[in-house]
């Protein structure tokens, strides 16, 4: 029987007595063992899931009563994405698919902080914008052995702190004889496996945040397997969505109290507009819009042109999509608080303009002195690398095209396309391999 | 920038009333008769929906209500092009009258326009790309006996004039440039006032040139006042009409996305071929830009926001080049189709392309919001 039903005052009666109980004054080992199996740490997760099945009032009205008493570790579950965005990644994805083994394996860890820091391993050299159709292969051998052990072979790009992670979110195909999404199968590995190998990748840059992670012989026992062999792709939508909802959450907060701006283009020497508009009061709003335009001010008249009408032009179409993205973040909010908003999903792609134009007018106002590019340089530096950087918007989470499909058929509801891998084993699909050289190790 | 729910059931009372009476073949009848409106429709919004007065001050018999409840209806008339003198009688002229804080003239004009028997519009500044308040006023000088103006000159492409009561015109004066009243006549029959028809690209939005000859006339605000008054009217008229562009650009972009669905070639729908997909993503991410900056304008018109001589130009600007876009893409999206008068693609087209001028071309926005940002 769960606590759902519970109100807030019921719920802080509650944790009130526990931590009055349990509570003494040390926050050790033994303190987060408890809290975790008390269903404290995770309070709106399910019961008999390492939660008490709150509603978020109510975690939130006990937690209140844990932070009182100065006792840490309670409602990590509704503490923000940008915290511990594995709790969320892989809690989320385990509490839906994982079996109790695998949730046992790692739950209580991962709620009591000491599980470490995971990665991604979905996207490879070949699958990209089609990540269906990825190639990393895990064949199941010695099955009379405790259950199997896969084999996996393959190779994964875009892995962000691939050092250092203590696990990794793997999706991999398990059956190469029926239609690409039906034959993948989602596993969590433990990244210290014999074969895994990450190296850094150099971005256009020249710095190095994501990596690739090669797969050789990797053998993975049979229980790392999430959900069931052949249903990777229904499990990997629980972690997408974690990881959308997540991101959406910090851009939102990352544009301030002001209003939501989605992936607005807030941010380095492109420039934003953030919070523009939602101050009513207080601040002038025009203050507000003239924010907005400083910086591409300020480089058009260090380059003696603020008054090229050209460049004004220029300049005020720049600052209308800053503006406008900033506006269209808030009606999205708006909407999301009524109900549901197709907004958000324009907010990504309306970024990238803003964000290549620009860095595109910061990069020709500074003139000849934008072809140095040296990190000591505080003027040139900024203005070469956010040029290079706003591709990471157009490219990055679905590029700009990809984007356009969404919207066409998702909002707009306009026909798929011709897709000539539909309902084909995958073995008989045409593939990409790696497009690039790979780095030197 | 949160409508309420009543604000949202107006929109929507609106579009269900416009959809049953400007229907796309009440909207071909309408613009082909010379008057250019339906008088029953007129008579209806007036009153039973109320929308003539819904910006009105209560005091002048309207509802009180701004320029976000206004803003909404105007998208809904914009959706379903509708045909008639509400721009130029409640936008361009209540505007004018309302801003000049001339107590005598509110109190004559406003209650008329608000129960909807008062037909009126205000002479736009020259003809020229820019829209620039000084060009090309009318003359007025001091009347001999009676104490009042009288006023000469040309007023060329005013909306709506072929059947405005009222004309506010914009004259020069010892003291400036001042904005005054006409008052034409049930069937303009007032002697010194000539207005001319012209055949017009957009049929669904009527101009007329009026030529004045000594023609008595009231100041409405002060004389010398005229140009800050209608540098005012102009940023609010140009909010509206973002409004109007905003609901023409989405009504475009959905007929294409319906046609899209049904018409087969190369054995599939085109709706399915990305080369058309991603120009109608395009245009809907123009689309909604567009209604953002709208929006955030009539928001700052409601609350009287030191950011509208910004927003204002600046929506302006977008909600024209966005309504052209979809319009023009939509003709596009139609092929051969698009190009014939059967197909309504070209009704829309016309309405963004004169809409896109009748306050100013974007770039003149664009340049405004430079100005007024400081740079």
């Amino acid at each position: 029987m769960g606590e759902n039903a519970l109100t807030p005052e019921e719920a802080r009666a509650s944790a009130r007595a526990w931590v009055s109980e349990h509570w003494h004054g040390t926050d050790d080992a033994a303190w987060r063992d408890a809290l975790v199996e008390a269903g404290w740490a995770a309070p709106t997760w399910p019961v008999g899931r390492y939660g008490r099945g709150l509603a978020r009032p109510a975690a939130q009205a006990a937690v209140a009563e844990f932070t009182a008493a100065g006792a840490p570790g309670a409602g990590v579950d509704i503490a923000p994405f940008g915290d511990n965005p594995w709790l969320h990644l892989l809690g989320n994805t385990l509490l839906a698919h994982g079996g109790p083994e695998l949730r046992a394996r790692y739950l209580p860890r991962l709620l009591a902080g000491t599980l470490g820091r995971g990665c991604l391993l979905y996207s490879e050299p070949g699958a990209g914008s089609d990540l269906a159709s990825l190639q990393t292969r895990a064949d199941l051998v010695d099955p009379d052995v405790a259950g199997g052990e896969y084999v996996v072979n393959g190779q994964k790009i875009w892995t962000t702190g691939g050092r250092g992670a203590r696990f990794g979110l793997l999706l991999a195909r398990t059956n190469w004889d029926v239609p690409k999404h039906t034959g993948l199968t989602f596993f969590v590995i433990d990244m210290s496996l014999p074969g895994i190998e990450i190296r850094p990748i150099r971005q256009i840059t020249g710095e190095a945040e994501f990596n690739e992670v090669f797969l050789t012989d990797v053998r993975v026992p049979a229980d790392a397997v999430v959900g069931a062999p052949g249903e990777g792709w229904r499990v990997l939508q629980v972690a997408l969505a974690a990881e959308r909802a997540g991101m959406g959450a910090m851009a939102r907060a990352a544009d301030g109290p002001g209003g939501p701006g989605g992936a607005s283009g807030a941010g380095g020497a492109s420039g934003g507009a953030s919070g523009a508009g939602g101050a009513s009061g207080g601040a002038s709003e025009l203050a507000t819009l003239r924010a907005a335009a400083e910086d591409l001010v300020k480089a058009a008249r260090a380059a003696g042109r603020l008054g090229d009408p050209l460049v004004r032009d220029e300049l005020v179409k720049i600052v209308s999509w800053r503006l406008t993205n900033t506006w269209t973040g808030q009606r999205a909010a708006a909407e999301v608080r009524r109900g549901s908003s197709s907004l958000a999903s324009l907010g990504k792609l309306a970024a990238s303009r803003v964000l290549h134009a620009g860095t595109d007018f910061a990069f020709r106002m500074q003139g000849r002195d934008s072809l140095v590019y040296d990190v000591d340089d505080p003027l040139a530096y900024p203005v070469d690398r956010a040029l290079m950087f706003a591709f990471m918007n157009s490219i990055g989470g679905g590029s700009d095209q990809i984007q356009r499909n969404i919207i066409s058929e998702r909002v707009l509801g306009l026909p798929k396309g011709h897709e000539p891998d539909r309902g084909v084993p995958f073995r008989d699909v045409r593939t990409s391999g790696a497009t690039r050289p790979v780095s030197p190790a | 920038m949160e409508f309420s729910a009543e604000q949202l059931e107006l929109g929507r009372t609106v579009r269900r009333f416009l959809a049953e009476r400007s229907s796309e073949a009440d909207v071909r009848r309408t613009m082909a008769t010379a008057a250019g409106y339906d008088l029953a429709v007129w008579t209806a919004m007036a009153g039973q929906l109320g929308l003539h007065g819904l910006a009105i001050p209560e005091e002048y018999g309207g509802q009180g209500f701004g320029w976000v409840e206004l803003g909404l209806v105007l998208e809904e008339m914009g959706r379903a092009l509708l045909c008639g003198p509400f721009f130029s009688t409640v936008v361009l002229a209540a505007t004018a009258l309302l801003e000049s804080g001339d107590g005598a003239a509110r109190k004559r004009y406003l209650p008329g326009i608000a129960d909807g028997s008062l037909i009126a519009t205000l002479a736009l500044p020259g003809t020229g790309p820019e829209l620039d308040v000084r060009a090309e006023p009318a003359d007025a000088a001091d009347g001999p006996a009676d104490g009042g103006w009288r006023l000469s000159g040309r007023a060329p492409l005013v909306t709506d004039a072929h059947v405005a009561h009222l004309l506010l015109v914009p004259a020069r004066t010892v003291d400036g440039l001042g904005l005054f009243a006409v008052e034409a006549g049930p069937d303009q029959s007032a002697t010194g006032v000539r207005v001319t028809p012209r055949p017009t690209l957009d049929q669904t939005r009527k101009l007329a040139d009026v030529e004045l000859d000594a023609v008595p006339a009231t100041a409405v605000g002060r004389p010398g006042d005229g140009e800050a008054l209608l540098a005012r009217v102009l940023d609010l008229a140009a909010v509206g009409l973002a409004a109007e562009q905003t609901g023409g650009a989405q009504a475009a972009l959905d007929m294409a996305v319906e046609y899209m669905k049904v018409r087969v070639q190369f054995g599939q729908p085109i709706g399915a071929f990305q080369a058309l997909k991603h120009m109608a993503a395009d245009v809907l991410v123009e689309i909604e830009t567009a209604r953002s900056a709208a929006y955030y304008a009539l928001f700052a018109a409601a609350r009287g926001s030191d950011a509208l001589p910004v927003a204002a130009p600046l929506a302006a600007a977008y909600c024209s080049d966005a309504f052209v876009t979809a319009a023009h893409q939509n003709i596009q999206f139609h092929g051969g189709m698009g190009f014939t008068w059967e197909v309504p693609a070209h009704l829309y087209f016309k309405r963004a392309r004169s809409s896109q001028l009748l306050l100013g071309e974007p770039a003149a926005h664009r340049a405004r919001v430079a100005d007024r940002l400081g740079i």
